[in-house]
């Protein structure tokens, strides 16, 4: 009865049954459940043998290394712009790590939470080199290609109405539709999030004959959702993400992790769980962000991997560099 | 039970035996199971659109929609609601499935009656073309039309122009040269015709009347100044400004502004139409009584095209065109086709032809060969023979089957969402309930939507073959 | 007394016997009556074999002369005149068969086929012995079978291969066989509620039928793909291969219902009045008598359905399931292979691999008909 009254006055809106936590039915099942792209370079990708890469696939991982120290317990379900919010609702994932953007309305209405932003993105535009092009604000008359059913729509409208611009918007159900219909003349220019842009632009038969363009039209925080009315689970997604920033800061890599172990300073020697132990509110070992970072690495390494200089996408940090180096990423500390 | 001596009479049966019982007991089982699977389907609907945050009304109807659609038949912006761009959805689903219904049906009556022709070219050309596109998918065909089309056509910048066609009032010398023309081929041709008396003398005079005609189109076209040499006469010009172009973003046409005096030549086409029914009705009630037939098609299209043409010349060319102009990257003004719309366009007619063909050719076949006999002996050629006496009757045959080749047409339409043609299915299942999030609601308005249109065809289609049926013998 | 002369104008011996006249047999006659019937018929002839002669050799070289063969990557079908690029559908193959499913359990899903068409054969071979053990197999022990196999079983050591790994052929002719299993009984059911004498339950089957019949097949994906899981308790959670599937038997049910129900039509009421007078229960004359009769009559439709079906499992791509055509859409976009001929060979591969199946189902449903009809000529 005690238990039910603290579930009814947690939240209004939970989506499965309150009594058992995401965290108690995951160990239960043996492995985290996660929403995944179906296709996108650099943030969720099966390779050629079905091994799924990219910076949303190494969160779930270390998501995974954190409650079982083994980022293979990750069962990657790949999810469509259309019914990833449902399939997140209906519990048929345990947390959606799927490029989705942060919005108010998103949090409000569907009941979701965002957790740590793993990468702030915009909006941007790419089009031929031949156009003789360099802002986005001389795309008067243009035709721009486009996903249907997303943020980006809406921003794309919004664009060139507030800078008083024409345009022929030709939506598609998926951005596969779309880039081959920009890659065939139909479009002068595609747009999605900046990230999203360079992956697409290495699908196009000759992608040196297009650009980028500077102009971001809109704010993306990309951050990994869970269903409202489990805060120790949300706090588990959160914290995922800010114990791999903190490493990243104070310079523990999976490489020197073990040496790092011993190290003196209390701030390492409490995320590693030498001192402390912040894993048990959580529902975790002590030794948890140690797990994250041994089997998966810091932020930093994490993004330079997936998206970064070591991939194929060559994305520069910008944003997403950490507070201390000109960035916007910052983790509060563990303590 | 009624009448006790007949139930005293029957035997006693146990209840369960009972076939009016055991009606009973069945139908109310029956209601009792499908009740409740559909209670407990709502019921769960309703637990978890709640735990789930999905909207459950209609409020989303009448927000702003904040996405644009390429083509609207309505005036729809992104300041629009959704309700609106429901409108433009529904709209552009209705023009593609009308035009590509006349389309169908033209194409598949040829190929229908071309598939029986004697001709052995013309019999197999239709067969493989029938028995190709049917057993293709059409989604298949839809994309690769698309591709089709897309690929070779050049950017706007390289486009495909055509000369623009300009019109001008003849002067008045050269006009009524080019109608004396005219007229004079005409009855030339006629009266060669009359005095036919064997077949070769008859092929002459229709050789005769065709070179007539053409003389007279030719003078009607080019204006009589071409015969008399008269600078500045002649009905069309070619050359000037380009008004139509082709190129990857679709066909450009002129858009025609329509002036004060336009009114005028709508009232001369409503007069013409009027006019062509009524010679329509007196042409009948003649032969009825006579066995005289009039020229109806001919006299039809003199006063539905001619009278509206007299009436545009007369007010002075009411209508000013605006052609589309290059103007950054793409063009500005005029009217635009969009390559979606022509590859989903040619996708449903061609493969609703192919069906449309076979049933043709199944309502032709079960016209019983004795009329086409008959026919035949009462001297008439294969042509009329069908339109007179083979294609009437196989109507009856056709018709219901070619209904739901219409409704299917229809309903295939929403493979549009495959190519990016902003019909209902794209805009409102895929972009608003997106934004909305209101599944439930936009998914049963859509089926309403087409369900609807089904069965309202259905009905008309019952109510005719009712009106139409064989008297039975 | 003048001697009798014969008249010089009687013949005294038969005239020779005349040729058959070269026009009216043969080839000749042929040609006359159907290249040659007029000038209308000629022109037509005419222009039909300039086409032929003008279209065969650019065919011919585009698809077997200039075509690329054999060639690791995409760079030999870009070259400038270079035709069909047949090695991008030869080094695809595997990934059209069999999409992502894992490479070393591909064993499975060929077992699976192999089965498959077996058993189809062995139902639609006519006269083929034993036909309802083979129904019993195909409707009921196969969809199991192929079930525990294609997505595995630890219990019988077969490891899982989870539904989103599938796609490409095999799934396209899952979707097609779920489909076929579902809606003839389906159809039945549906067929026989239409035709009851109880209003209620003809009321429901109706509604049903009628439903379905007047909406898009997309929108019935739809449906099946966002409602259904709305429609059950939120824990059943259905796997997402299941719900357009869910959709495709609905779909195929109710247009199913409708040529069984023509069937039933076409049986003479003398049937059902006689199984009665025998004593026969509902479910019995329509197992023994009624049924048998109606779906032999109707097995053209049947088939009829079965083309349909096949070609509308295209569709299942609209929620997210990659069927064959799908795999064929993303292997072109594969910037490796990008080129100008690639898309048409795509699509020519894809277009031949369905015709090839509608077609050959078109022809045995005409010789099905024909054999129905010759055991009905009087």
């Amino acid at each position: 009865m005690k238990h039910l009254l603290i579930a009814a006055g947690l939240t209004a809106c939970l989506a499965t049954g309150a009594s058992a936590g995401v965290l108690d039915n995951v160990k239960q099942r043996g492995f985290l459940s996660c929403g995944s792209n179906t296709g996108l370079a650099g943030f969720g990708l099966p390779d050629d043998k079905g091994v799924w890469t990219g910076l949303d696939v190494e969160f779930c991982r270390a998501v995974a290394a954190a409650i079982f120290d083994d980022p293979t317990k990750v069962k990657f379900i790949p999810l469509t712009a259309k019914d990833r919010f449902t399939a997140l609702q209906s519990g048929e994932v345990d947390v959606l790590a799927r490029n989705g953007t942060w919005t108010q309305s998103r949090e409000a209405e569907l009941g979701l939470n965002f957790g740590g932003v793993n990468y702030y993105d915009g909006q941007g535009f790419m089009t031929r080199k031949k156009n003789n092009i360099s802002s986005a604000l001389e795309l008067n008359g243009a035709s721009v290609c486009v996903q249907q059913g997303t943020t980006t729509e809406l921003n794309l409208s919004d664009f060139f109405r507030s800078n008083n611009m024409k345009y022929e918007g030709i939506a598609f159900a998926t951005a596969d539709e779309a880039i081959k219909a920009y890659d065939s003349g139909r479009c002068d220019a595609f747009t999605t999030d900046v990230s999203q842009l360079y992956a697409e632009k290495l699908k196009l038969v000759n992608p040196d004959d297009t650009i980028v363009l500077p102009e971001v039209i809109s704010k993306e925080p990309l951050a990994p959702a869970v269903r409202q009315g489990d805060s120790q689970w949300f706090n588990i997604i959160r914290w995922t993400h800010y114990a791999m920033l903190n490493a990243e800061e104070l310079g523990v890599t999976r490489a020197n992790v073990d040496e790092k172990v011993k190290s003196p300073m209390p701030e390492v020697r409490r995320l590693l769980g030498v001192e402390g132990d912040f894993g048990k509110g959580m529902g975790l070992t002590k030794d948890w962000a140690y797990r994250i970072v041994k089997h998966v690495g810091n932020y930093g390494e994490s993004f330079e991997r997936t998206v970064g200089e070591n991939s194929k996408l060559k994305i520069k940090r910008g944003l997403n560099n950490l507070w201390s180096k000109g960035g916007l990423q910052y983790a509060p500390p563990v303590r | 039970m009624s009448g006790g001596e007949q139930g005293a009479a029957r035997p006693q049966v146990p209840l369960l035996h009972d076939p009016r019982f055991r009606g009973i007991l069945a139908q109310a089982l029956t209601a009792l199971v499908v009740i409740s699977l559909i209670w407990a389907a709502v019921d769960n609907a309703a637990t978890n659109m709640r735990a789930r945050g999905i909207p459950t009304n209609f409020d989303f109807w009448d927000r702003t929609s904040g996405f644009d659609v390429n083509q609207t038949l309505i005036a729809y912006s992104a300041i629009s609601t959704y309700g609106q761009a429901f409108w433009v959805g529904l709209l552009n689903t209705l023009l593609v499935a009308g035009i590509g219904i006349v389309f169908a049906t033209l194409l598949g009556f040829l190929l229908g009656v071309m598939r029986l022709s004697a001709n052995w070219a013309a019999r197999s050309f239709a067969a493989i073309y029938v028995e190709t596109l049917r057993n293709v998918p059409l989604l298949l065909q839809l994309l690769f039309w698309y591709n089709a089309i897309l690929t070779p056509l050049p950017a706007p910048r390289a486009s495909l122009g055509m000369p623009s066609v300009t019109l001008t009032w003849p002067d008045a010398p050269s006009f009524a040269l080019a109608l004396a023309a005219a007229g004079g081929a005409f009855f030339a041709a006629r009266f060669a015709r009359s005095r036919a008396e064997d077949d070769a003398r008859e092929l002459l005079a229709s050789v005769g009347a065709a070179l007539g005609w053409i003389v007279a189109l030719v003078a009607l076209l080019f204006g009589a100044s071409v015969f008399i040499g008269a600078p500045g006469g002649g009905v069309l010009h070619w050359g000037g400004p380009a008004g139509v172009y082709l190129n990857n973003r679709g066909l450009l046409l002129p858009d025609p502004r329509f002036g004060p005096g336009f009114e005028w030549v709508m009232a001369a086409l409503a007069l013409g139409v009027a006019l062509s029914l009524a010679f329509g009705i007196w042409a009948r009630r003649r032969q009825a009584l006579s066995g005289a037939q009039s020229p109806l098609a001919l006299v039809s299209l003199a006063l539905i095209l001619g009278l509206p043409l007299l009436a545009f010349f007369a007010a002075g060319g009411p209508v000013t065109l605006e052609y589309p102009v290059l103007r950054g990257f793409n063009f500005q003004g005029g009217v635009r086709v969009l390559p979606e719309f022509v590859a989903l366009l040619l996708g449903l007619s061609l493969y609703t032809a192919a069906f449309i063909a076979e049933e043709v050719r199944a309502g032709v076949q079960s016209v019983a060969r004795g009329q086409t006999e008959a026919a035949h002996a009462l001297g008439l050629r294969a042509a009329p023979t069908l339109r007179l006496v083979v294609l009437p009757q196989a109507m009856r045959v056709i018709l219901p089957p070619l209904t739901s080749q219409y409704l299917n047409l229809t309903k295939n339409s929403s493979l549009a969402v495959f190519i990016g043609y902003p019909d209902l299915v794209q805009v409102f299942m895929g972009t608003v309930l997106n934004q909305t999030g209101a599944a439930v609601q936009v998914i049963a308005v859509t089926m309403a939507v087409y369900l609807t249109i089904s069965l309202a065809t259905s009905g008309l289609m019952a109510l005719y073959a009712r009106r139409t049926a064989w008297a039975e013998r | 007394m003048a001697e009798r002369t014969t008249p010089s104008f009687l013949r005294t011996e038969p005239s020779p016997v005349l040729p058959p006249p070269v026009f009216a047999g043969g080839a000749v006659k042929w040609v006359r009556e159907n290249m040659l019937a007029g000038p209308g018929s000629a022109l037509f002839t005419l222009v039909g074999l300039a086409f032929i002669v003008w279209a065969t050799p650019g065919l011919v070289r585009h698809l077997i002369l200039d075509a690329v063969w054999t060639s690791p990557d995409g760079v030999a079908c870009r070259a400038p005149g270079a035709g069909a690029c047949w090695s991008f559908i030869a080094r695809k193959l595997e990934f059209f068969l069999y999409a992502s499913y894992p490479r070393d359990m591909v064993w499975r899903v060929n077992l699976c086929l192999a089965m498959g068409a077996v058993l189809a054969v062995w139902l639609l071979w006519p006269g083929a012995a034993r036909k309802g053990l083979g129904a019993a197999l195909f409707f009921i022990v196969y969809p199991v079978a192929a079930l525990v196999l294609l997505h595995g079983s630890e219990a019988l050591g077969l490891p899982k291969a989870p539904t989103d790994l599938w796609g490409g052929i095999f799934l396209s002719m899952i979707v097609a066989t779920v489909g076929i299993v579902f809606s003839l009984p389906g159809g039945v059911l549906l067929a026989l509620g239409r035709r009851s004498r109880l209003p209620v339950v003809r009321f429901f089957a109706t509604l049903f039928i009628e439903f379905v019949r007047g909406v898009p097949f997309i929108t019935v994906l739809f449906m099946a793909n966002t409602m259904l899981p709305l429609f059950v308790p939120a824990s059943w959670s259905p796997d997402r291969l299941v719900r357009p599937l869910v959709g495709v038997s609905l779909f195929a049910s109710a247009y199913m219902a409708e040529v069984v129900r023509a069937g039933l039509q076409a049986i003479p009421r003398g049937q059902t009045e006689g199984a009665m007078a025998l004593g026969l229960s509902y479910w019995k004359m329509m197992r023994l008598i009624i049924l048998p009769q109606a779906l032999t009559v109707v097995i053209p439709g049947i088939v009829g359905i079965f083309i349909g079906l096949f070609k509308d499992t295209t569709l299942v791509a609209v929620v997210g399931i990659p069927d064959f055509l799908r795999t064929v859409e993303t292997a072109r976009l594969d910037p490796a292979w990008a080129g100008p001929t690639i898309s048409t060979t795509g699509y020519l591969f894809a277009g031949a691999f369905y015709w090839v199946f509608c077609f050959g189902m078109s022809r045995y449903s005409l010789m099905m008909e024909r054999r129905l009809a010759a055991g009905r000529k009087r």
